[in-house]
């Protein structure tokens, strides 16, 4: 417990808690993909999926209780951090240049925050169905999640908040990924430039996968299949 | 000879609670060939030839060893070039032009007067840990304590940091990183470091947090205005180090 406290207390040891965390979430970015894709091989294959991961009502509830306590302290250590921070340079020179500039760094926690909100919305939307009517008598029961993804994505404003938070997204870990490796102390000379790139191609390739899917859905490649 | 006349902007405060601003001068006839404190020099002649006060700011080898001299040159820790304000020469510049010069700004690095500001907090936190013991008595044979060569290169690359404090000033969150990197990389990685390894990081890093420098976002902008070239990677390493002092110090 001391170590603990301690250790959230110094500098170094919050970055980790940010870096560990993101991590998980990563993680998760990318199991949630690997689900999503399925709906490209039809609604058999999806719903039995989805009814699958409802089966276990024990391990999701772990699962979704570990996501939400790593997402809280992501978003609520960056942000103590960011506090700090701005306090650390309360005053600023007039003139001020960058000489490493790249937009993804300068905006990690606007893009966040702008992801935190679009979670919530998602949540609303798919998970609890709050703001769907016709998410609650779906023609292959409760677990169709074909049908319910395709209506939802069929409305273009929809479609065009999740594209914006995937890319959003994308944008956070190009920095992000490569950031966490730092942090963790992973990162040497020779390791530099391959982490770098590897970041970037990993959060591009995360980007193309989850477009793809409100994509397929406006060019009506991917339409709901009558049971 | 080529000659400049150039336009200059320059943070003048009388003291460290006094409020301070930007006054505007201009430097007339400055050779090309003079240094940015050169440069600073000539113009403190001609304020003090009309009775104003002179420009204080921090210098003293004037040969890009000690990394005393400062200055933010266009919002740039030691403008455009890769080196030291002192090594940098007027040719960067061209007529005419209007230069912005303010001190090196962070919480930790409070501004004494005009462009000195006290970066005694980094003597804080070398004092802290920067160290090894040694006994004293006649020195051992040179050789007798083996060093990897690519412990001794990485070592000696880190040990190139002169503690100017130029990363703070261009971290937009006035992180000490690459300067605790630096010297923590140095002693952690070489023989003689080892018995204080764990201790000495907790104690840098510990008085860093303590003296009011912010957390590293990794943004990466104290590489670029680095004048020893110390690379990022020594913070990944100070990450690591500490980390594992934490966890060993809490199982002890
Ligand atoms: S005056 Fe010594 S490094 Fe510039």
């Amino acid at each position: 417990m001391k170590f603990l406290a301690s250790f959230y207390g110094s500098s170094i040891g919050k970055k980790w808690v940010v870096a560990l965390t993101g991590l998980m979430l990563v993680g998760y970015v990318v199991g949630h993909l690997v689900g999503n894709l399925q709906i490209f091989a039809g609604p058999e294959q999806i719903n039995q999926y989805a009814a699958m991961l409802h089966s276990m009502p024990k391990a999701l509830w772990v699962i979704r209780a570990v996501l939400i306590a790593g997402l809280f302290l992501h978003v609520f250590t960056t942000l103590k951090l960011a506090a700090e921070n701005k306090a650390a340079k309360a005053r600023q020179n007039e003139r001020r240049a960058s000489t490493a500039p790249k937009p993804a760094k300068k905006t990690m926690v606007l893009s966040g925050l702008v992801l935190l909100s679009f979670i919530v919305y998602h949540l609303l939307h798919f998970t609890v169905r709050s703001t769907d009517p016709r998410f609650h008598s779906l023609p292959r029961g409760e677990h169709d999640v074909h049908t319910m993804v395709i209506l939802g994505f069929q409305n273009p404003l929809v479609s065009g908040f999740y594209l914006l938070s995937v890319f959003l997204l994308c944008m956070h870990l190009s920095h992000g990924l490569q950031s966490v490796l730092q942090t963790l102390g992973i990162n040497s000379k020779s390791l530099r430039d391959t982490l770098n790139k590897g970041g970037q191609t990993v959060s591009w390739i995360l980007f193309a996968g989850y477009a793809s899917i409100p994509v397929a859905v406006l060019l009506n490649k991917l339409t709901v299949v009558a049971p | 000879m080529k000659h400049l006349n150039l336009k200059v902007k320059v943070w003048r405060q009388k003291n460290a609670s006094a409020e301070g601003g930007l006054v505007e001068y201009e430097a007339r006839n400055i050779p090309e060939d003079a240094s940015f404190l050169e440069m600073l020099d000539i113009l403190n002649e001609q304020l003090q030839e009309k009775g104003e006060p002179a420009i204080a700011f921090d210098h003293d080898c004037r040969e890009g060893i000690c990394g005393m001299c400062s200055l933010s040159i266009n919002g740039i820790p030691h403008g455009p070039s890769a080196t030291t304000t002192c090594q940098l020469y007027m040719r960067h510049f061209k007529d005419g032009e209007t230069i912005f010069i303010e001190p090196f700004r962070a919480r930790a690095f409070p501004v004494l007067r005009d462009l000195m500001v006290d970066r005694s907090a980094f003597d804080r936190i070398q004092q802290a840990g920067g160290y090894i013991t040694a006994r004293t008595g006649s020195a051992q044979d040179a050789n007798a304590i083996l060093i990897p060569k690519p412990a001794a290169d990485k070592a000696m690359e880190a040990a190139a940091c002169i503690g100017c404090g130029a990363c703070v000033a261009a971290c937009p969150n006035g992180s000490a990183m690459l300067f605790v990197g630096a010297k923590a990389t140095h002693l952690n990685t070489l023989p003689q470091g080892q018995p204080e390894r764990n201790q000495r990081t907790l104690a840098m890093v510990r008085k860093m947090d303590a003296e009011g420098f912010g957390n590293c976002s990794n943004h990466y902008e104290c590489e670029a205005v680095c004048p020893a070239n110390i690379p990022l990677t020594v913070i990944s390493q100070l990450n690591r180090d500490f980390v594992k002092a934490a966890v060993s110090e809490s199982v002890q």
